[in-house]
């Protein structure tokens, strides 16, 4: 449960935040016409995709923080056997943390206009993510040939559920991905384009940045992360 | 205060967002079926969650006469009682209720009442309700499955959900789950173009602090509902793992009729706690929208700025940060630590203090108030009783030692129904009769809505009271006959049958409330603009109906909030939001 307060805890301080720049603390009786103290806005607002994509990653950490929640609750049981974990992980991680820096190189081809280098980071993140997809996919296959069922032990349907969600997410970045390289190739205009690139970049980094912590926490490493948190803390 | 330059144009603030462009029909097909118009998306909304909420409503007659004459129907038999149970709970807390006020009640107001021209992401309004048709024909379909629809209680409980002496065991749990999944899917797409409207395509000078309260309860609403529908979405998801591929996420080790079931060592303590961490906040879902429509009908009906303003604001988000935290309270009888019932018990006693802030300050803008006794009033104010009375028996329910003998008892049943049950529905037939001139042009008749007013209260109370009554005496609830009770006098169960018969007549009293809603598409009073004479920018469109797009050629400008009603040397005894001010003209 410790994880799920430590993401609320983020949550509502961005959004206590938001709030007092708002001016939620006005009172709107006495304002009538310009509003007092009304900062206004320097730069241009980020674009309505953005905000929406940066809630939806709140809902996305909600079902990953939920399940992890789960995750260690159950993990404290004595019955818990942490699964042989498949050499190929590690092997997807790398995949998966190039495939993240690939979309940011788009993404910066994308803001400079560089449609043709835009396109292969694109393509090239896109492949390295397909492939990670399928890395995982052996990885099931492995545990399974090795006789480590989802209905076996806990901890084995505990890494099923978490790898699939994740692997899911990722198809579903994918699905998006390719309608961007679709658009790339038909628009001469990478400046358009911009904006969704960063999105999908965002989006990657959000994966990797789960990933990773699930990673750690499935091949029983988080107890270690933990206590390097809690030595830094106290 | 104010500094009233005349150059109107330089008082509000800059937009926050440029134009967008608009999605345009071309197809009768685009316009009102495959519609991205909020308005339509609305409607659809609404028009589907009261068509499976009268499902419900039927649901919940069977239930009331097999507990008032056990086994004078030969078709309601225990299986299809506790299918009923569950099927009545599902239906109307989540694909009616959460529905109506995010999906009907948001889609209309939120654009109209921020001054925008439709939802940020219309295409994705658009698959948000089509999903959640295809979530509630799922459910509903499961009633035509073999073995029926699950019959485990709305809360679905495992292990006893999926295992075989449960109704519905072979399909109807698994549609069940199906149908969440994916209604949770749906909502998050409409829920993002709730928050994201709100956030992004406020008009020029709508500042937060001048939004309607409407738009900030089902704003607050809809963040809560994003942050909580995880946890049933990970709950079902896990639930269904559990009963389609035999994992042990929620299933202990278990012996069923002799057998020897293939689980080991799940826990359903697990699932109870994603269940309630979405389970609570989800009554607040339901609550913020109802809260922040009666502030708007009670201000506008009674002629008087909402008192307080600021302060129900901050009450909207304190209950919003406090009910993530007291899902505890439903898991009392669970065995749980007394420290964490202690803390559960202390934060739901804590969400007493912002509702109550709320309920004073509708009371005190009644005071002295101008007060017009239209329909939709008559509902707010049966709202705010029946709401301080579920309540006040909320905070017995919210103590461990007076929950654990009541929990399982008929008075839990009362507390729940007046608070999550009664008083929205009457928010709802409020908030209908208030904004039907602006959906469709016309008024509503005024003497039937009265007639169904009164009915539907009254009727209320009698239902719900006495269950109260009945609960302390120790009358179980769930079960499918009390059979021969020493402790259950024999004027409980002629309480039971009255409370049968009532709630039966105020069912089919709904049918005025119908045949007002059609008859008034013909031949209702023609409507204006604005009748209410309210000053909200829903009520100041060029249009009424709205057309596509809301505002005509120019979006709206916003001078002021939403409450300037009976301001002293006002020409009028209201302001609407979008009149330029005047120079030297009422300055404080």
């Amino acid at each position: 449960m410790s994880v799920m307060g430590l993401l609320f805890v983020v949550i509502a301080s961005i959004a206590a935040t938001w709030l007092w720049r708002q001016g939620v603390l006005q009172a709107p009786w006495l304002q009538e016409g310009d509003v007092a103290g009304y900062s206004g806005r320097a730069v241009a607002p980020p674009p309505a995709a953005k905000v929406g994509l940066g809630v939806f990653l709140a809902v996305a950490a909600c079902v990953f923080s939920l399940m992890t929640a789960a995750f260690f609750m159950r993990q404290s049981s004595p019955d818990w056997r942490t699964p042989p974990m498949p050499g190929v992980l590690l092997l997807n991680t790398l995949t998966l943390v190039a495939s993240s820096v690939t979309i940011q190189m788009a993404h910066f081809a994308a803001m400079r206009g560089a449609r043709e280098r835009l396109e292969a980071w694109l393509v090239a993140s896109a492949a390295l993510s397909l492939l990670f997809v399928l890395g995982q996919l052996w990885a099931w296959r492995e545990l399974i040939a090795a006789g480590v069922y989802a209905a076996g032990n806990p901890a084995n349907a505990f890494f099923y559920l978490l790898t699939g969600a994740h692997g899911l997410h990722l198809i579903g970045g994918l699905v998006a991905l390719a309608g961007v390289i679709g658009r790339a190739w038909r628009e001469r205009t990478p400046a358009t384009l911009s904006t969704s690139v960063e999105l999908c970049a965002t989006y990657w980094h959000f994966l990797l940045i789960v990933w990773l912590l699930l990673f750690l926490m499935l091949t029983g490493r988080a107890d270690a992360l933990g206590a390097i948190c809690r030595r830094i803390i106290s | 205060m104010t500094d009233l330059t005349g150059r109107t144009e330089d008082a509000a603030p800059p937009a926050e967002v440029p134009e967008m462009e608009l999605f345009h029909a071309h197809s009768f097909l685009t316009k009102y079926v495959f519609c991205q118009d909020a308005k339509v998306i609305a409607i659809q909304y609404a028009g589907t969650a009261i068509a499976i909420g009268l499902v419900a409503l039927v649901l919940s007659w069977v239930i009331r006469i097999q507990l008032a004459f056990p086994g004078a129907v030969a078709l309601i038999d225990a299986k299809a009682y506790y299918q009923a149970v569950t099927m009545h709970g599902m239906i109307m807390v989540v694909y009616m209720l959460t529905a109506i006020f995010l999906g009907g009640f948001g889609n209309y107001l939120i654009p109209l009442m921020v001054g925008a021209r439709d939802m940020v992401f219309p295409f994705v309004n658009m698959l948000s309700y089509w999903v959640y048709l295809l979530a509630t024909l799922v459910l509903a379909a499961s009633y035509f499955a073999p073995g029926g629809p699950s019959g485990a209680g709305w809360t679905l409980y495992p292990p006893q959900s999926i295992l075989t002496g449960t109704p519905g065991y072979d399909y109807g749990i698994v549609m069940m789950l199906a149908s969440l999944v994916l209604f949770i899917v749906g909502f998050t797409m409409g829920g993002l173009n709730y928050v994201v409207t709100v956030l992004q395509a406020r008009t020029r000078g709508m500042t937060l602090m001048r939004m309607p309260l409407t738009v900030w309860g089902i704003f607050a609403a809809a963040v809560m509902a994003l942050l909580a529908f995880p946890g049933l979405f990970v709950a079902c998801v896990m639930l269904l793992l559990d009963r389609t591929l035999g994992t042990s996420f929620f299933m202990p080790a278990i012996v069923e009729f002799g057998e020897h079931k293939a689980y080991v060592g799940g826990s359903p303590i697990l699932f109870q706690h994603l269940f309630w961490f979405f389970g609570h906040p989800e009554v607040y879902i339901v609550a913020l929208p109802a809260f922040g429509i009666v502030s708007d009908l009670i201000s506008v009906h009674a002629r008087k700025n909402i008192f307080g303003y600021r302060m129900m604001v901050w009450a909207i988000i304190a209950i919003g940060v406090l009910s993530m935290v007291v899902w505890g309270h439903h898991m009392y009888v669970s065995g749980m630590d007394p420290l964490f019932g202690f803390f559960f018990a202390v934060t739901t006693l804590a969400i007493a203090v912002p509702t109550a802030l709320k309920v004073y300050n509708w009371v005190i803008t009644l005071w002295r108030a101008d007060i017009r006794f239209t329909t939709p009033m008559l509902f707010a104010l049966g709202f705010l009783v029946t709401f301080v009375n579920g309540g006040l028996t909320g905070l017995y329910l919210g103590n461990v030692i007076v929950d654990v003998p009541l929990s399982k008892t008929l008075f839990v049943v009362a507390h729940f129904h007046m608070v999550m049950g009664i008083a929205p529905v009457l928010v709802i037939f409020g908030a209908i009769y208030h904004w039907y001139p602006k959906i469709t042009g016309r008024m509503m008749d005024e003497t039937l809505g009265k007639v169904h007013f009164w009915i539907t209260f009254l009727g209320a109370y009698a239902i719900f009271f006495p269950m109260h009554y009945l609960g302390v005496l120790g009358v179980p609830r769930r079960f499918y006959e009390l059979g021969e009770t020493a402790f259950i006098p024999d004027s409980a169960h002629l309480l039971n049958v009255s409370i049968t018969v009532i709630a039966l007549v105020v069912g089919f009293a709904q049918a005025i409330f119908f045949y007002n809603l059609f008859a008034s598409l013909k031949r209702g009073k023609p409507a204006g603009g604005n009748p209410w004479r309210a000053a909200s920018l829903e009520w100041q469109t060029p249009e009424t109906p709205p057309g596509h797009g809301n505002w005509g050629d120019e979006p709206p400008i916003v001078y002021r909030w939403a409450y300037a009603y009976s301001v002293p040397g006002a020409p009028e005894d209201y302001i609407p939001q979008n009149e330029p001010p005047i120079r030297g003209e009422h300055s404080s």
